[in-house]
């Protein structure tokens, strides 16, 4: 069996409140996609529409979208994993490709998350939790990941500073990504002044400061099989490794709480079948939807021991010039996270890098990305290891 | 004809429930009797909580009741600022999740604690309550 590899990738900008329709939406990050792999809508045997259903009126969104653009009679499918939608899309079409079932699929990630106000949203995200032993008790994203946190600083010892120093970061290359939500610098300080929201908290320990932004947006990645990728791309970024887990959506199912099993496994996996290590992991991309997920990731991927992970963004190692670049495109945190669309942007990210087309956020001559993305609080996990 | 009766106790569940009907509805009807209980697989032993009305190790449906008592160690927590839509009224609470050995409780802990003295690690027990709104719940108390 050939290889796959990614042969187009797009985004659209993450912005608050897009001015269009969810089809609209789809359109800007396809139509990038398409012109990036300078090929015909008839060039593509299928479509992959990814994204969360509850924040669109919309009932089945492929069909509506995947007519919109252009992608019929091909089947269309969707797959939700809500916040790593996209990721999981591209576990589907690689498994199509590999099939032969297909040789060029097209996942389309979006979200339109601006409808609904702020609180409904984070209702809605409160029931991508156990909607019938968790919700009642009023949860919500930012108070899971701050259950984390609170354990990872009572075990390890990390402190609200090695939070924002994550932050800190992500605005350093947010305010450099054309495509960002959050393009303003944040500081450290920013975390002390109550004169600043960042200092606020939202549910303690985390700030506003450590919590992503909703956004508007969409994204999309072209696969295709060897024979095509190599015939249609003149620098195809192949697939070298994908693993996938879940976890108990309970928390009550739980053991870790200083780090998501989901990352570690899915990691183990992916790195098995790339038959590389962490150290052969030259950029990455990690799900930081709080700055508590990033530092886990940092653990659970193995750029850093258990407890390990405070040291290495203290050091700057995370940074572009350091010895792991990790979310040099802004990250969650000021790019923001509609969630279908997230898992693709990564991907996009790393195919760029891989490229060497990423302009100011471009790392030196990287070899291998990884991709890390997941849905919910560790509910599920896909980590997407990419090579050129 | 009469219509029928939809047993949708567990609607009573918690400050706001997002499920009525539910074979583990008999959980709602222990509450108003004062015990928080989960399930006990009578083929294979299994515990669950929160209670679950098949097991999955032995794909048997054959359950009991158990109560959890005694104390849990507190393996986390997180004081809420913003609630989602229904828990406006409730602000600011706090989640946590009890460790009991052999089985583990998510809830809330009792607003009788201040936020400054928990501590992970420290013993709670688990005790019901019925919210300011009528509905049915339970929250961590101290030993």
């Amino acid at each position: 069996m050939g290889k796959v590899g990614i042969i187009g990738v797009g985004q659209s900008s993450f912005v608050r409140g897009y001015p269009g329709s969810i089809r609209e939406l789809a359109f800007d990050g396809f139509k990038e996609a398409m012109q990036d792999a300078q090929i015909q809508t008839k060039d593509i045997d299928a479509s992959i529409i990814a994204s969360a259903p509850e924040y669109d009126k919309q009932r089945s969104p492929a069909g509506v979208i995947a007519e919109y653009l252009g992608l019929i009679p091909q089947p269309t499918f969707y797959i939700e994993s809500i916040c790593s939608s996209s990721s999981t899309a591209v576990k589907v079409a690689y498994s199509m490709i590999k099939a032969g079932l297909h040789d060029v699929v097209a996942i389309i990630g979006f979200q339109k998350m601006s409808e609904i106000s702020s609180s409904e949203s984070q209702e809605r995200m409160g029931r991508g939790a156990d909607i019938q032993w968790e919700s009642p008790f009023g949860t919500m994203m930012p108070a899971y990941y701050a259950m984390y946190a609170q354990a990872h600083m009572d075990k390890h010892g990390t402190t609200l500073e090695d939070l924002a120093r994550i932050r800190v970061k992500a605005a350093t290359y947010g305010q450099i990504n054309e495509k960002a939500v959050y393009r303003k610098p944040v500081s450290m300080e920013m975390f002390t002044d109550p004169e600043s929201n960042f200092s606020a908290p939202v549910a303690k320990p985390l700030r506003v400061g450590d919590c992503c932004a909703n956004a508007d947006g969409s994204s999309c990645i072209i696969l295709a099989n060897e024979k095509k990728a190599k015939a249609m791309s003149k620098k195809p970024v192949w697939v070298l490794g994908i693993g996938a887990a879940s976890e108990a959506v309970n928390m009550a199912g739980r053991d870790l709480l200083t780090g998501l099993t989901v990352g570690i496994e899915a990691g183990k996996q992916a790195y098995a079948m790339a038959g590389v290590t962490p150290k052969d992991i030259d950029v990455a991309e990690v799900h930081d939807c709080f700055t508590i997920a990033e530092m886990m990731a940092y653990e659970n991927l193995g750029f850093a021991q258990p407890g390990e992970g405070k040291d290495l963004i203290a050091s700057k190692e995370t940074y572009k010039e350091g010895s792991i670049p990790v979310n040099v495109d802004g990250g969650l945190l000021s790019k923001g996270h509609p969630i279908g669309a997230t898992g693709g942007s990564q991907i996009r990210t790393i195919v760029l890098q891989l490229r060497d087309e990423a302009g100011e956020m471009q790392v030196k001559d990287p070899e291998i990305g990884l991709v890390h993305n997941i849905g919910g609080v560790g509910l599920y996990g896909n980590v997407t290891i990419l090579g050129r | 004809m009469a219509k029928k009766e939809v047993d949708d106790r567990f609607k009573k569940f918690g400050t706001v429930s997002f499920t009525a009907i539910t074979k583990t509805n008999d959980f709602v009807d222990y509450l108003e009797k004062g015990k928080v209980m989960g399930t006990k697989c009578k083929d294979c032993g299994a515990l669950y909580f929160p209670p679950r009305s098949d097991c999955s190790k032995c794909l048997d449906s054959n359950m009991e009741w158990f109560e959890v008592s005694g104390t849990g160690k507190l393996m986390s927590f997180s004081e809420l600022k913003y609630g989602p839509v229904g828990f406006e009224d409730d602000l600011p609470y706090t989640i946590a999740l009890l460790d009991y050995g052999n089985h583990k409780v998510f809830g809330r802990i009792s607003k009788e604690i201040p936020f400054e003295d928990l501590s992970i690690g420290m013993e709670l027990k688990t005790k019901t309550t019925t919210l300011p709104n009528g509905q049915l719940g339970y929250v961590f108390e101290r030993v």
